[in-house]
């Protein structure tokens, strides 16, 4: 860690006293983000907890240019910003959308698959918070299996919808996870996505103190036993080859993993889980890195 | 009511970047984190993980903006020699 | 100056090339495919110098085209219908963010049931949207009115998208004889596009679009207001302009046609004002002073021209091609509107011609012509007349 805090820049992209809950994920992952991509950057982002984080007008919080648009519009709107700077021969701006679930995983996916398809030259990132937080916690298609939302009271009955997986199969040249819990790992794959040319999309899980229901101190905490039981993987997809990294990679091993109930019990929106939900979380969570095992260092 | 007339050089909805875009955030705090120097190893582990980044880096130390922090815990949750508190506001 | 038979849709296409357009994105819809089509050949072939994004859906069209034209490019789209429907939100996220894109809207009826055919409603849909809106009668009206609209919107004092609609079928697929201006007198018409203080650029970061709160945002909509108010002088001015080059004009905001001195006037929009000039000139070897109006500007909405006009007729019948249900006629009622404060004829909507029913100048003859007979005493007319309607059709 030391050495990624020596060389990381100090000058703040997000300018304090922004809207931000305390123990943000979201404002903490964008300090990676600017920082890692620079000034350099447009962003582009879509109806979500950022376009309130900004702040109100006049003033916003971001010190690079900010294109907000509709819900939807996000991957279509950066899609018109590349070509364009493309036809300018803008070569070093980097064209980045900033997305929640919601607008990626829902009502967004459409754009985003049909940027990606295009092959557009955007780094599309989804900060994932797992539910529709902007508008009060409801749930949306990324909403793990079990967890209470408003919409969801009783408990979302369906999995996760797995969109690095879908974002594959559009032959995209980079896919990657990532986690506020590692930032090390998290900055080096940005890194190299801002390296690539195409549409490189990254998936991060980012911890909502409000809407996930634990204390503002614990972000971290949470991000962290998340990945430590396997329950969020860090992977990347390179031109179609997966690959485990950081903690992860050592995570095949079953007994490596901590049991998932020790990241559930920190969350209020788990507090209502029965022990049959809490095994059928630990199996699926085992069934899915069974299935790793045979992904791990292959082309898929 | 009368209207008053334009002087502004954009018409579209702009903001300009501003430090505070929602005032200063440090009166949203009920705890406060307090840094122990003496125990302090200066691993800025506190500074990487501020949300706000309420923690800038002065002479290698860190330093806490009151006016902004938020008082979330992290720094304090986070700090492998606990050398930060959480201490209740006056 | 080349004479080209075009269509209405390869005319819009020829405007956007002549206009230097760098950056295009639409998704398919009958009828207004072709216009994409020609300019999907004029970028391949490298004619014409700009991106193509062909995207999934309309609404990501508009998006696309408002990202590209938030970094300075010269955007254009073109749609119908459902098309322009599904990228409602967006249209108004244009003129909010103050970009000047232009669109062309081939104008077709709106579903269920499916109609491929005429019907002013998906444009006049815009007139709230704060785009400025332009509706052409011909091939050869769209392709001048397609560059107009660039100088339109990206005068400084202006900066809101601009639509330019005509029918669809009359207009898009009929092939007309077109005089197709030369590159170079367009460059002198209309400059290369210059940057603009909301463009966005990493060497001046600002955002564009963010949150406000009640005591701003209100402000933001009376700054479209004021711009679409200064643009009727701009429209005015910049099809003057377009006459002393190219020799050809529209009247600006509203065409007139036989008014000088008329006591009854027609008021029209789009193709089918063709044919209401022939009734004029039927209705006027008969002995009647007819005159017609055709509205070329939506919005901003022609009320010094109408009211000039109402203030020296004994009546006014408005055939609308667009019906807002429990009111009337959408142009009857923003006639009217525009009479209120002002001396009012008789004012007599007819609704007409939707779906692309037929509105040709016999017909539009024998709506004037009882409107004749109700000044001499003979007839009444209801103040919203639905024509041609057979309940027949609908009796299953």
């Amino acid at each position: 860690m030391s050495g990624l805090i020596k060389v990381f820049p100090r000058e703040e992209y997000i300018l304090k006293g922004n809207a931000s809950c305390p123990g943000c994920g979201a404002a903490l992952l964008l300090r990676y983000v600017l920082k890692t991509l620079g000034p350099r950057s447009i962003f582009v982002i879509p109806a979500c907890c950022t376009s309130v984080i900004a702040g109100p007008l006049p003033k916003t919080a971001f010190k690079i240019p900010v294109m907000h648009i509709a819900f939807a519009a996000s991957a279509a709107t950066a899609s018109g910003i590349s070509e364009m700077l493309e036809l300018q021969g803008k070569k070093d701006v980097n064209v980045v959308v900033w997305a929640g679930d919601g607008g990626t995983v829902d009502i967004g996916l459409q754009a985003l698959s049909g940027a990606a398809e295009r092959g557009h030259n955007v780094i599309y990132i989804c900060y994932d918070n797992e539910a529709y937080m902007n508008t009060g916690i409801q749930r949306s298609g990324s909403t793990p299996l079990w967890a209470w939302t408003t919409t969801t009271p009783s408990g979302n009955p369906r999995p996760k919808k797995n969109l690095p997986f879908i974002m594959h199969v559009h032959k995209i040249p980079y896919i990657a996870t990532g986690s506020p819990a590692y930032p090390n790992d998290l900055i080096s794959k940005l890194r190299k996505a801002k390296k690539i040319k195409g549409f490189k999309y990254i998936h991060l899980h980012t911890p909502c103190p409000p809407g996930w229901r634990f204390d503002s101190a614990k972000s971290i905490e949470v991000a962290r036993l998340a990945v430590l039981t396997g329950a969020w993987i860090l992977y990347e997809i390179e031109n179609g080859v997966f690959r485990l990294t950081g903690p992860s990679r050592k995570l095949l091993d079953k007994k490596q993993r901590k049991p998932v109930e020790e990241y559930l019990k920190l969350q209020g929106r788990f507090r209502h889980l029965t022990q049959e939900q809490i095994e059928e979380i630990q199996r699926l969570i085992d069934e899915e890195w069974e299935h790793i095992k045979s992904l791990e260092g292959e082309k898929l | 009511m009368e209207s008053k007339s334009l002087k502004s050089r954009y018409v579209a909805p702009v903001a300009l970047p501003t430090m505070g875009a929602l005032g200063k955030t440090g009166a949203w705090r009920v705890l406060k984190p307090v840094i122990n120097y003496d125990k302090c190893i200066k691993c800025l582990i506190c500074w990487l993980y501020c949300p706000e980044g309420s923690i800038t880096v002065e002479e290698e130390r860190p330093v806490i903006d009151y006016e902004y922090c938020k008082g979330c815990g992290i720094c304090a949750n986070e700090c492998p020699v606990k050398a930060i508190e959480m201490v209740r506001e006056e | 100056m080349k004479v080209e038979i075009l269509t209405g849709n390869w005319a819009a296409a020829y405007g956007a090339k002549l206009a230097r357009v760098n950056f295009v994105s639409a998704y398919p819809i009958t009828p207004q495919t072709s216009v994409i089509e020609k300019l999907a050949e004029f970028i391949d072939s490298g004619e014409l110098k700009a991106k193509m994004v062909r995207v999934e859906s309309e609404h990501s069209a508009m998006a696309a085209v408002i990202g590209a034209a938030a970094v300075g490019a010269r955007a254009f789209t073109a749609t119908s219908a459902q098309g322009l429907f599904y990228m409602y939100e967006m249209v108004w996220w244009a003129a909010g963010a103050r970009l000047p894109i232009v669109m062309g809207i081939v104008t077709r009826a709106l579903a269920p049931p499916w109609s491929i055919w005429t019907d002013h409603a998906d444009f006049l849909a815009l007139r709230d949207s704060g785009w400025i809106l332009l509706f052409a009668r011909n091939a050869q009206e769209i392709l001048d009115t397609v560059i107009q609209a660039y100088k339109i919107a990206e005068n400084d004092n202006i900066m809101l998208p601009v639509a330019v609609g005509w029918d669809a079928f009359i207009a898009s697929h009929t092939a007309e004889p077109v005089n197709v201006p030369e590159q170079d007198l367009v460059d002198q018409y209309l400059p290369s596009k210059k940057t603009f203080s909301h463009m966005l650029d990493v060497d001046n970061p600002f955002s564009l679009g963010n949150l406000a709160f009640p005591d701003s945002y209100m402000e933001y909509r009376w700054l479209i207001d004021n711009a679409m108010n200064a643009a009727r002088r701009v429209i005015i001015e910049a099809d003057k302009e377009f006459e002393e080059i190219f020799g050809r004009s529209y009247g600006g905001l509203l065409e007139k046609y036989r008014c000088e001195d008329a006591d009854v006037i027609i008021v029209m929009m789009g193709a089918s004002s063709g044919d209401g000039m022939d009734a004029v000139d039927s209705l006027r070897e008969k002995g009647y002073r007819v005159g017609l109006c055709r509205i070329r500007a939506v919005r901003p909405f022609p009320v010094k021209e109408i009211r000039e006009i109402g203030r020296r007729v004994d009546a006014v019948l408005v055939i609308d091609r667009a019906v807002s249900f429990g009111i009337g006629g959408i142009l009857g009622c923003e006639v009217k509107a525009a009479l209120y404060s002002s001396k009012r004829p008789l004012v007599f909507n007819f609704i007409a011609g939707l779906g692309g029913r037929d509105l040709n100048a016999e017909f539009i003859e024998s709506l004037t012509r009882r409107v004749y007979d109700v000044l001499d005493g003979k007839a009444e007319i209801k103040e919203v007349e639905w024509v041609g309607v057979n309940p027949e059709v609908v009796e299953l």
